[in-house]
């Protein structure tokens, strides 16, 4: 059974690791033309292990920017993290305390959304599941970053290669993967124009925290279903 | 291999905030007892709030190749599977670039 978890989620995560890889290589490649070695390139990958962030922080590093600036930008980045981490709250209570230690260290969005997904489907949520489908996309990802540096300088201008789109386009397909939810619509178009609008007036990294912000806050506010659906989700959980 | 030391302390630190991220929602919500409606609600909202808003920039301040690929990306992932949202965007940008330039 734990084996079959495994390898179903080195499977799933197979996917994610594939469209990660021109990121990684990318990151890798842009690291060192911001003034990176390759040793704190892949340092980054390994520790820090977040795709948007890590390219958000090569690029203040390449600006000369103080380091405590980076590290807040960072933060800013990857706040959403904290609503993760509080989302599967629900299936993590069982791990042991190392295997809570490896689930949040691994908890990116890709990861975050196909523990969600499982769960809703009413799937188990094992912790060996988990690392299967995690393992399999940060191993890629480390050893693709450095890929990407030693490679760095034959690549050329990545949007003469098309890489740019991927991306946005494939962040766009996880958020499509919820449109079952209730109010789905609603807080996509808030969060959509409102972190377009602080993108112009604030600026990257706050427009993520700004635009989640304006559609959780919105999904809060909104009237609750007035009957309970069977399903599990609508429950009160304890946790 | 080489390494700057305030690039490495600049890293590690990076790092601590990335996992404090990751691990201070389950510590916040494990110390209440019970998840009221309304934040259930909200938690329900964050994966479509927050993914969005990593799109959203890239739409509104993209060009019109980036525009017509994601809107297409759209409708090919309302029909079909997310690789090929992928590919289909990756196709429109590049037909754009090499038809009408950048």
């Amino acid at each position: 059974m734990s084996r079959a978890d495994f390898a179903e989620g080195l499977r799933g995560g197979f996917a994610v690791a594939v469209a990660a890889a021109p990121f990684g290589a990318l990151f890798g490649a842009l690291a060192v033309d911001n003034g990176m070695s390759l040793g704190e390139l892949t340092l980054m990958s390994a520790t820090v292990y977040a795709g948007a962030s890590q390219m958000v922080g090569i690029e203040l590093f390449g600006h000369n920017v103080q380091a405590w600036l980076i590290v807040a930008s960072i933060l800013a980045v990857n706040f959403r993290h904290v609503l993760y981490s509080a989302a599967i709250a629900r299936y993590v209570r069982e791990f042991t305390p190392l295997q809570k230690f490896f689930t949040f260290f691994l908890l990116v969005d890709p990861q975050f959304a196909a523990m969600a997904k499982r769960g809703e489907e009413g799937k188990p949520v094992t912790f060996i599941w988990y690392l299967g489908f995690g393992i399999i996309i940060y191993v890629p990802w480390v050893l693709i970053s450095l890929l990407g540096g030693l490679l760095g300088s034959f690549i050329g201008d990545p949007k003469a290669l098309g890489l740019d789109i991927l991306l946005p386009a494939y962040f766009l397909g996880i958020v499509l993967g919820f449109r079952n939810r209730d109010n789905f619509l609603p807080v996509a178009l808030v969060s959509a124009v409102a972190s377009a609008i602080a993108y112009h007036y604030v600026g990257s990294p706050w427009h993520v925290s700004l635009g989640a912000a304006a559609g959780i806050i919105l999904a809060a506010l909104m009237p609750l279903p007035a009957v309970h659906k069977p399903e599990p989700e609508n429950e009160p959980h304890e946790v | 291999m080489e390494f700057d030391l305030q690039m490495v302390l600049v890293i590690l630190a990076s790092a601590v905030a990335t996992y404090v991220t990751r691990i201070g929602g389950y510590v916040l919500i494990t110390t209440m007892k019970r998840i009221p409606p309304r934040m259930e609600a909200a938690l329900n909202a964050v994966p479509a709030a927050v993914l969005t808003t990593i799109v959203a920039p890239a739409f509104f301040d993209g060009g019109w190749d980036a525009k017509l690929a994601l809107v297409v990306a759209l409708i090919v992932g309302l029909k079909v599977s997310h690789t090929w949202m992928l590919v289909a965007a990756w196709l429109i940008v590049m037909a754009w670039r090499r038809t009408i330039g950048f």
